[in-house]
């Protein structure tokens, strides 16, 4: 009995010191470097928004070509090139990538999933190989310097775009680019071109039927989609200071918690006017809010190395939000329990 | 116009299932033919109809559509002569996209696409002519989602994209099987009026004898994948219901045994 008293005074003081040492400036400090992070993931969610939504594939190929494009870029710079011909190059890297998947799916007749990740096993070795075997390559500002900054001496027009050492510069990149993309997207996917690839993605039998190569659009959604994501992949390395062989492990997820996040707010907020601008807008706000999210679990000091697994449970539970938001508005329990006060509201008026 | 020369097909070579579903079909529609098909299940309707469109090669045969010998030619580049109407009315349309967008898809059928807009303001004032025509109210809605129409529309929809290129055929399969009566007479009778205007040559797969008979110039009756019976002219006219049944029995030695056909009315 005294011992478990004992016992539970201990944990009170437990948890009171925890709550304790939990200091609000530390979170405040962390907010805008997790907002950088949320529009550069952001950036790459909008690549997944491509695939995942627009051309209906669940493409797995972006955690390898997303780390293409850290590995890429990191080795451009160590041997000379200007960050401008880096980025050009790592978006390319992508853009191979995502054929790469196209082809093992519209020639080989290899089902989605399977060869996106084939690509995305094989891209592993590949990066290491693009590193000279490094799994970890700096890419320092230092040697580099900024092409915008707010606190750095050696600005240089060949040097980085973005790092998280001059974090608010880094949002405005960030965010300057984010809009760019979906300036191009908005533009692209209202094209001739865009539009069969969206029905390409909607209904392929009325694609066919409309004359519309159904495969050859499909490899260009694949090979644009994974273009961004290289990009990203590239822009993030910058802020981070390196690039790994492992950044892109988990990419996906982190893709589409962004999209779904961003889809169901979007949609709860804009309801019949969340068109396709809106959409991809929400796509990066999708990135924020989901860096925002993992910055108080961070801040909670739960440990690091459980922040994938708080990364699934989110995506779950927003992907859960819909489904479950529709079959409340019609459940079959809710009928029973309907009929029944209504046979009891009767039953109550007879008597 | 369309010619089909000894035209052959089976699924699941070698395995159980095998199944002979084309068995040296031919067939020579006429510039104009607007041609109505029966047959019971299995019989090859819709079979022949993916061949022409080249939704799969065939096994053997010829295809000729105008002058052109397309049996080598994949289903998109087939398309462009070929407008197609599918019996389940989710099919023709994207559901995600505007009643306009679906239309521009259809308009650039048979054109490389290119990085020009998916939809010019010239085509508004197009396109709005055209679907006040069909006297549905579409034309006040161009810029709704087609998945808020409801089927019949949704038919209409795709009916005018499968004519706005004034194909060299005009497929239905079962168009109007999905719909209600009164929707489908409908739809039938806007398929006569976009045939008779555009002048079209078509073929159309129907389980409704009576509409068979009523519709076209020309009925063919299939039966395991083959056609046994080709009538028309002023000898279709005179046809009726119990005829067509008489018919079939006589040529293939056995029941017509398709429900939907027998029931319908």
């Amino acid at each position: 009995m005294v011992y478990k008293e004992l016992v539970g005074v201990k944990k009170m003081d437990g948890i009171l010191e925890y709550f304790g040492s939990l200091d609000p400036a530390v979170f405040v400090q962390s907010l805008p470097g997790n907002i950088a992070q949320g529009i550069l993931w952001g950036i790459m969610a909008l690549g997944v928004y491509i695939t995942f939504r627009i051309l209906n594939f669940a493409d797995l190929t972006v955690d390898g070509s997303f780390a293409t494009g850290g590995a890429v870029t990191a080795v451009m710079l160590m041997n000379g090139a200007s960050i401008w011909v880096a980025m050009v190059v790592a978006f390319f890297a992508g853009l191979v990538a995502g054929l790469v998947t196209g082809l093992l799916h519209t020639v080989f007749g290899i089902p989605d999933i399977l060869s996106g990740i084939l690509s995305q096993i094989a891209l592993y070795p590949i990066n290491l190989h693009i590193m000279n075997k490094f799994s970890n390559l700096p890419i320092k500002m230092d040697n580099y310097g900024m092409v915008f900054s707010f606190n750095s001496e050696n600005l240089n027009i060949a040097g980085l775009l973005i790092s998280m050492r001059d974090v608010y510069m880094a949002i405005i990149v960030a965010a300057v680019v984010a809009i760019i993309i979906m300036a191009v997207m908005y533009w692209y996917f209202g094209t001739e071109q865009g539009s069969a690839i969206r029905a390409t993605g909607a209904n392929p039998k009325m694609a066919a039927a409309q004359g519309i190569n159904i495969n050859l659009d499909k490899v260009i959604a694949l090979a644009l989609s994974n273009a961004v994501v290289a990009t990203a992949g590239s822009l993030i390395a910058q802020y981070q200071g390196f690039a790994d062989v492992n950044m892109g492990r988990g990419a996906i997820v982190i893709g589409l918690a962004a999209v779904i996040i961003g889809q169901v707010i979007g949609e709860a907020l804009f309801k019949k006017h969340f068109n396709f601008i809106v959409r991809l807008i929400f796509v990066v706000i999708g990135g924020i809010l989901y860096y925002l999210v993992m910055g108080v679990v961070l801040w909670l000091k739960m440990p690091p190395e459980d922040l994938k697994l708080f990364t699934a449970i989110i995506v779950a539970i927003f992907l859960a939000i819909p489904y479950l938001r529709n079959k409340s508005k019609t459940s079959f329990k809710r009928v029973v329990k309907m009929n029944k006060k209504n046979d009891e509201r009767e039953a109550a008026d007879n008597a | 116009m369309l010619e089909l020369i000894n035209v052959r097909k089976t699924f699941n070579k070698g395995t159980v299932n095998e199944k002979v579903a084309l068995d040296g079909l031919e067939l020579k529609l006429n510039e104009g033919d607007f041609c109505t098909v029966i047959g019971g299940n299995g019989a090859g309707k819709s079979t022949m109809l993916n061949a022409i469109c080249g939704v799969w090669p065939v096994d053997a045969g010829k295809i000729l559509l105008g002058d052109e010998d397309i049996t080598g030619q994949p289903e998109y580049k087939r398309a462009k002569s070929i407008g197609r109407v599918f019996q389940d009315p989710m099919m023709g349309t994207v559901a995600d996209m505007e009643i306009i967008e679906n239309l521009a898809l259809a308009a650039r059928r048979g054109k490389k696409r290119s990085l020009g807009w998916g939809v010019t303001s010239a085509e508004h004032e197009k396109y709005y002519e055209m679907l006040k025509q069909f006297d549905l109210g579409l034309e006040d809605r161009m810029t709704s989602k087609v998945g808020l129409l409801s089927g019949g529309q949704r038919q209409a929809i795709t009916l005018l994209m499968a004519a706005i290129k004034k194909p060299q055929i005009l497929l239905l399969d079962e168009h109007t099987a999905a719909l209600d009566p009164k929707t489908a007479a409908k739809v039938l009778e806007l398929s006569d009026k976009i045939i008779a205007d555009n002048k079209l040559t078509a073929l159309m797969v129907t389980h409704n004898m009576k509409d068979a008979i009523a519709h076209g110039n020309r009925l063919i009756m299939m039966n395991n994948g083959k056609i046994i019976f080709d009538v028309s002219g002023e000898e279709k006219k005179k046809l009726k219901k119990a005829d067509l049944l008489e018919k079939f029995t006589m040529v293939s030695g056995e029941e017509l045994d398709n429900d939907r056909m027998l029931l319908s009315k």
